[in-house]
């Protein structure tokens, strides 16, 4: 007989491990167990990861390429810089909803581009996502008054710290994962494998494109929001072309359509200057060199990076654990059969 | 009451003319790229980086101007050439996304490399050892003589272009390799042939392109192709990807919409016009001014 764990065993198992993970984390950050860079290294992922899952939804999931997400962080950024300088609110409250706003304004304006852009596809939709963006760059460059112009925003407060941008990374995940594993989620999945099939089979697929797109912009400008605040200074110029690019390379590396391969891939990339710096110091110099070599190299020989759509789930793996300890010899070998 | 002062609008047009005939050259070697391999050659705005680059070194070294354009314009071939072989020519077969990321990073690469050699800082282009910038005078109206050369030189590739494209065999099995690539295979084309053939062919106007560029704006930095590409590929998408005169129409689109911007007084705004008329005529004529519709089969 094979063993298989019920629902609420799972849920059961998935929440208590989360609650270890978030606990232990801040228990070994709070000891005092890594120095400051490695901490920032270590929120920084934190931060690139809900970038990647994000980016994932469309790159992964829908199957196109947009190459304008550094736009919807800036929205982010930009949105909950104004509600945290405003100081209507103050603490932890303050940061939830600064969140919750860039969240929403950047899902707004999602919504908005997705629904001229997907009247066009492939190529087209990547040249006209990443427009959009140099759009909202541009904007942000040219309103001084508001946006502080190329100088940007200072003195952003500081709210950012490994137990909230870590919760933050669990619920997005946990959001993508469910809405991926609902129907809506099938629904997205079948439009990028056949986009007329799924269309006969009663899909509408430009509803499910535009959705798709705006819960990545959503999630993207939550990502923005913590950038900003993590950083306390945000200007117009970091939200180029190169920072969509950054994003782009962690999710083809880690595999289009694989949460656990973007969650690997931009943990790891974001914190190689760390790993690296003791050994080159200069780096930074080469990273983008190093990225672009890792895009070319990835796509000429295993296109499918490096977890494919292998996805992970913490409960099967235990199952086939328990399976392995606990069924007998004899009736593996009838199962084999 | 402010006269309406058609010298300047003339000398605009002039200026038009010349930016635009600037992003002609360059968006046809993307519309001719994308015609016969369906691809995004997001590269090819730092190939014109690339050029400007290698005249800026030829001329440094004191090579004469005819030697550093010859330079720059068959260093853009061989770099376009490689970047096909290595970067594109294994991923054919493969998903038009691949193809799209494999040439992102490929530009990503060109730029980063450019400033690891020359560092991030521009660099001042020695215009005048190239072409010497002489006021010329038609009545009352006063032209540069690089703007002049700039927009006769561009007319003269196009056309050779076209001579090229219609008249002789090579340039008939392109038009027929972008009609069918797999068609084309069947008659005995060597399909290799003319793909290598259409990155030469595209680059050497982007490397004239680039010299043209360097004389009006004489700087060079590692990001300056990521611009001049980026309107230039949207002057290819306006005028309809895959058309020669659809390219020559978005380019010259292109560069007068930026000359009006800046000349009712928005030249912060440049870009932003750009990327709008971009998205207005997407919308309008998803497939450009002159493009065909290419219908999706089952």
């Amino acid at each position: 007989m094979k063993n298989n764990l019920s629902m609420p065993v799972r849920y059961v198992i998935n929440i208590l491990s989360i609650i270890f993970f978030l606990v232990l984390g801040n228990f070994l950050l709070k000891i005092g167990l890594f120095g400051r860079a490695q901490v920032s290294t270590i929120i920084q992922s934190g931060i690139y990861i809900i970038l990647a899952v994000s980016l994932n939804i469309v790159v992964g999931y829908l199957g196109h390429i947009p190459l304008g997400q550094a736009g919807f962080m800036a929205i982010g950024g930009y949105a909950a810089a104004f509600f945290w300088k405003s100081g209507i609110l103050g603490g932890e409250l303050a940061f939830i909803i600064g969140i919750i706003i860039a969240g929403i304004s950047s899902g707004l304006f999602g919504f908005l581009i997705s629904m001229p852009a997907f009247r066009l596809n492939g190529d087209y939709f990547a040249i006209i996502t990443l427009a959009f963006s140099e759009i909202i760059r541009s904007v942000l460059i040219n309103f001084p008054k508001v946006t502080g112009g190329a100088q940007g925003l200072k003195r952003i407060p500081k709210y950012s710290n490994f137990f909230c941008v870590y919760s933050i990374v669990i619920i997005v995940c946990t959001l993508i994962h469910l809405i991926m594993k609902s129907k809506h989620g099938r629904a997205i999945l079948s439009t990028r494998e056949d986009e007329i099939a799924s269309k006969s089979c009663g899909v509408n697929i430009r509803r499910y494109k535009i959705f798709a797109f705006t819960i990545s912009a959503f999630f993207t400008g939550i990502a923005g929001a913590v950038y900003a605040t993590n950083q306390g200074i945000i200007a117009p110029s970091e939200y180029g072309f190169m920072k969509s690019v950054d994003v782009l390379v962690m999710v083809v590396l880690g595999g289009m359509g694989s949460m656990i391969g973007s969650i690997t891939a931009a943990a790891f990339l974001a914190s190689l200057p760390l790993f690296l710096q003791s050994v080159m110091k200069s780096f930074n110099n080469y990273r983008m060199i190093v990225y672009s070599f890792i895009l070319i190299i990835i796509m000429v020989f295993k296109p499918s990076g490096l977890f494919g759509n292998y996805d992970f789930s913490f409960s099967a793996i235990l199952e086939r654990i328990i399976n392995r300890l606990f069924v007998s010899k004899n009736e593996k070998v009838h199962e084999n059969l | 009451m402010h006269r309406f002062n058609w010298l300047l609008i003339f000398s605009q047009f002039i200026n038009g003319l010349q930016l635009g005939s600037i992003y002609a050259l360059i968006s046809l070697g993307y519309s001719m790229v994308y015609g016969i391999i369906m691809l995004l050659n997001f590269a090819h705005g730092d190939i014109i980086m690339v050029g400007g680059y290698i005249a800026l070194i030829s001329i440094l070294n004191r090579f004469g101007p005819f030697i550093s354009v010859f330079f720059a314009i068959s260093g853009c071939a061989v770099i376009s050439v490689l970047i096909e072989r290595l970067a594109y020519r294994p991923l054919r077969k493969a998903s038009k996304t691949s193809l799209l990321i494999t040439a992102i990073g490929v530009s990503i690469f060109l730029q980063n490399l450019a400033q690891l050699i020359f560092s991030a800082n521009g660099r001042p282009f020695p215009a005048s050892s190239i072409l010497k910038n002489n006021k010329m005078r038609f009545g009352k109206i006063n032209v540069n003589s690089v703007t002049i050369i700039t927009i006769l030189i561009s007319i003269i590739s196009m056309l050779l272009l076209v001579i090229l494209v219609h008249k002789t065999k090579l340039g008939k099995a392109m038009r027929a390799v972008s009609e069918d690539l797999e068609s084309g295979q069947l008659m005995g084309i060597n399909i290799d042939k003319v793909i290598s053939f259409t990155f030469i062919l595209g680059s050497s106007l982007a490397g004239i392109a680039s010299i043209m560029f360097c004389c009006q704006y004489p700087l060079v930095n590692p990001t300056m192709g990521y611009m001049i590409g980026m309107k230039a590929f949207i002057a290819a998408v306006l005028g309809g990807i895959g058309s020669i005169p659809g390219a020559v129409v978005g380019g010259f689109t292109i560069g007068f919409v930026e000359i009006f911007v800046s000349a009712i007084g928005f030249s912060a705004w440049i870009d932003v016009a750009v990327f709008a008329v971009l998205i207005i005529v997407l919308l309008i004529r998803p497939f450009g001014i002159l493009g065909r519709r290419l219908t999706e089969k089952v």
